[in-house]
């Protein structure tokens, strides 16, 4: 007789549209308002050249997307690609060994401390972190009073843009070393054993199995380390100097800086976005499925 | 023979990258006590930058700001990013890839390009930059870390609980108030703590959102450290490191007590 009858459990008081709505519409009317709104606003301010806070908007074409083409931008942003695509590589070459030692040598109740440990750094400060390789690199810094004092010529690194890649590469090596790791950790060693069992050296087996059991993890730590790479601000403006302006530090002049154009910053930043997407789109087709969760 | 020396060799490389990743942590410890203020040697112990930065208003304000707005976008996408994985997770409609995909862009999407977007938003409707506008566009990004963590952990989730709930007579409300929102708990407080310490940590959407008189803290380093080495910001380095140390190490134990759990 307590078994409740089906009217009570699936005819609620409210109308059925009422929960999803109550529980999706303010976190919807919140990315509407401050995400997709104001994107699509800088979509439309993108194809208007020159424009100044106030001006009257009257579209135009894509005047400013050319734009990047001109000797004053286009190494700049040839700049941002070689400084994401450098610390993409270097990354790998430093965070696959990492990540394959953890996954696959260390003993087993210890990978979970490990990686948070080396993951660790990443809970500080952008800024800090950045600013504690100035410490390290610059003239007199840490790097040259330890070179000096075992008789070595001091190296002027900082405002180069290999402090650049430092700093990048420093910020985002624990997230690969994640991507990869939670790829290697899927490794079928039973396969590793029967190459060695057949023959293979461990470098054939290295390369014919691991390798490539784990593309879709390298695919994805490269890509999630070049789109953030592309973005960054931080690293090339406080260790890069003046001759390593990226692409986000003109957007930024764009807006905050001497030469303010709306227009043309709001094209550079659609330019980005565009790109982000792309290799998002890339990611979701080519990548790991697991690393998303991270 | 060979697999042993292999072992030792990518072990050793292994501790060297622990190494590199703990080195500027070191730096800045070990300067933070340095006398010398504008140099690499070491010229005997102090506590003097720490009592520097701590009678620093300047600095202290900043900290209050960066507080105050991280606290605050916190609150809000911690409400809203649960609604919204929940949501998200249970119903489905027309246009909720579209939706997602939305949620999530700004996890991945350049700082700047957001920073840009809001701005020139704001500028459109005319509202003033405040404190306020930080905050609504912290929570962009808040909401979107806080809805993934609690999305992974409503996966795990024993959906039984809810229907039996409903079964015995609670009302949809009571459900997510006494037998979801329980569940979901430490989800919500790791995914706080992170999204916490992203919006102490943001640049450049606040000094994008900022209006004159409100500075948060990583605005004010940052005009410090570019123009030349501040000694006290050393001993900044060190306590921010601590407290970030501190929110981790909170963060870490629930995550991997609700793991250790679910695999039970």
């Amino acid at each position: 007789m307590k078994a409740p009858s089906i009217s009570e459990s699936t005819a609620p008081s409210s109308p059925r549209w009422l929960q999803p709505v109550l529980m999706l519409s303010p976190a919807g009317l919140w990315l509407l308002l401050l995400l997709i709104v104001p994107t699509l606003i800088i979509f439309q301010l993108s194809l208007v050249p020159n424009i100044r806070p106030g001006d009257v908007v009257n579209p135009s074409g894509l005047d400013n997307y050319w734009r990047i083409f001109q000797p004053e931008s286009f190494p700049v942003i040839l700049r941002s690609l070689f400084f994401a695509g450098g610390t993409m590589l270097s990354c790998l070459l430093l965070g696959f060994p990492v990540a394959y030692w953890i996954a696959l040598s260390s003993p087993k109740r210890w990978r979970n401390l490990l990686l948070i440990g080396f993951t660790l750094p990443l809970w500080t400060s952008t800024l800090l972190r950045s600013y504690a390789w100035i410490s390290i690199l610059r003239r007199t810094g840490v790097l040259n009073s330890i070179l000096t004092s075992v008789g070595l010529p001091a190296l002027d690194l900082l405002n180069q843009p290999i402090a650049v890649l430092i700093g990048m590469t420093y910020s985002l090596l624990p997230y690969m070393v994640l991507i990869l790791y939670a790829s290697l950790e899927k490794l079928d060693r039973q396969l590793l054993e029967a190459a060695a069992d057949l023959g293979a050296t461990p470098t054939q087996a290295f390369w014919k199995i691991t390798v490539p059991q784990c593309l879709p993890g390298i695919t994805a730590g490269c890509l999630l380390v070049f789109i953030t790479g592309l973005g960054d601000f931080i690293n090339p403006e406080l260790l890069g100097g003046t001759s390593s302006r990226t692409a986000a530090r003109l957007v930024y002049d764009q807006f905050l800086g001497a030469t303010q154009n709306w227009g043309y910053g709001s094209a550079l930043s659609m330019i980005l976005i565009l790109v982000v997407s792309l290799a998002i789109a890339l990611l979701i087709k080519y990548g790991d499925k697991n690393a998303k969760s991270i | 023979m060979q697999s042993q020396s292999k072992f030792h060799a990518s072990a050793f490389f292994t501790a060297l990258m622990f190494g590199f990743m703990y080195l500027p942590i070191a730096v800045l410890t070990f300067y933070s006590f340095n006398e010398a203020p504008n140099s690499a040697q070491w010229k005997g112990f102090t506590f003097s930058w720490y009592v520097k930065f701590f009678q620093d208003s300047r600095i202290l304000s900043a900290l209050w700001d960066s507080v105050l707005v991280a606290s605050l976008a916190t609150g809000i996408a911690a409400i809203i990013g649960t609604l919204m994985a929940i949501g998200l997770a249970r119903y489905q409609f027309f246009g909720k890839k579209l939706f997602q995909g939305a949620a999530y862009l700004p996890l991945i999407i350049p700082d700047i390009a957001i920073a840009v977007a809001t701005l020139v938003f704001l500028a459109v409707i005319a509202v003033p930059l405040s404190l306020g506008t930080i905050v609504a566009a912290h929570v962009v990004f808040c909401l979107a870390y806080v809805a993934l963590v609690v999305s992974t952990r409503l996966t795990n989730l024993d959906p039984h609980l809810e229907e039996a709930a409903l079964d015995l007579g609670a009302t949809p409300f009571q459900s997510l108030l006494f037998v979801l929102l329980p569940q979901l708990a430490p989800a919500i407080v790791s995914g706080c703590l992170l999204a916490f310490v992203l919006s102490m940590d943001d640049f450049l959407i606040s000094s994008f959102t900022a209006g004159g008189g409100v500075t948060t803290l990583p605005m004010e380093i940052f005009s410090r450290i570019r123009t030349s080495v501040r000694p006290d910001m050393n001993a900044l380095s060190v306590v921010l490191m601590i407290a970030s140390a501190g929110f981790a190490l909170v963060a870490e134990t629930i995550r991997y007590r609700s793991e250790k759990k679910r695999f039970q």
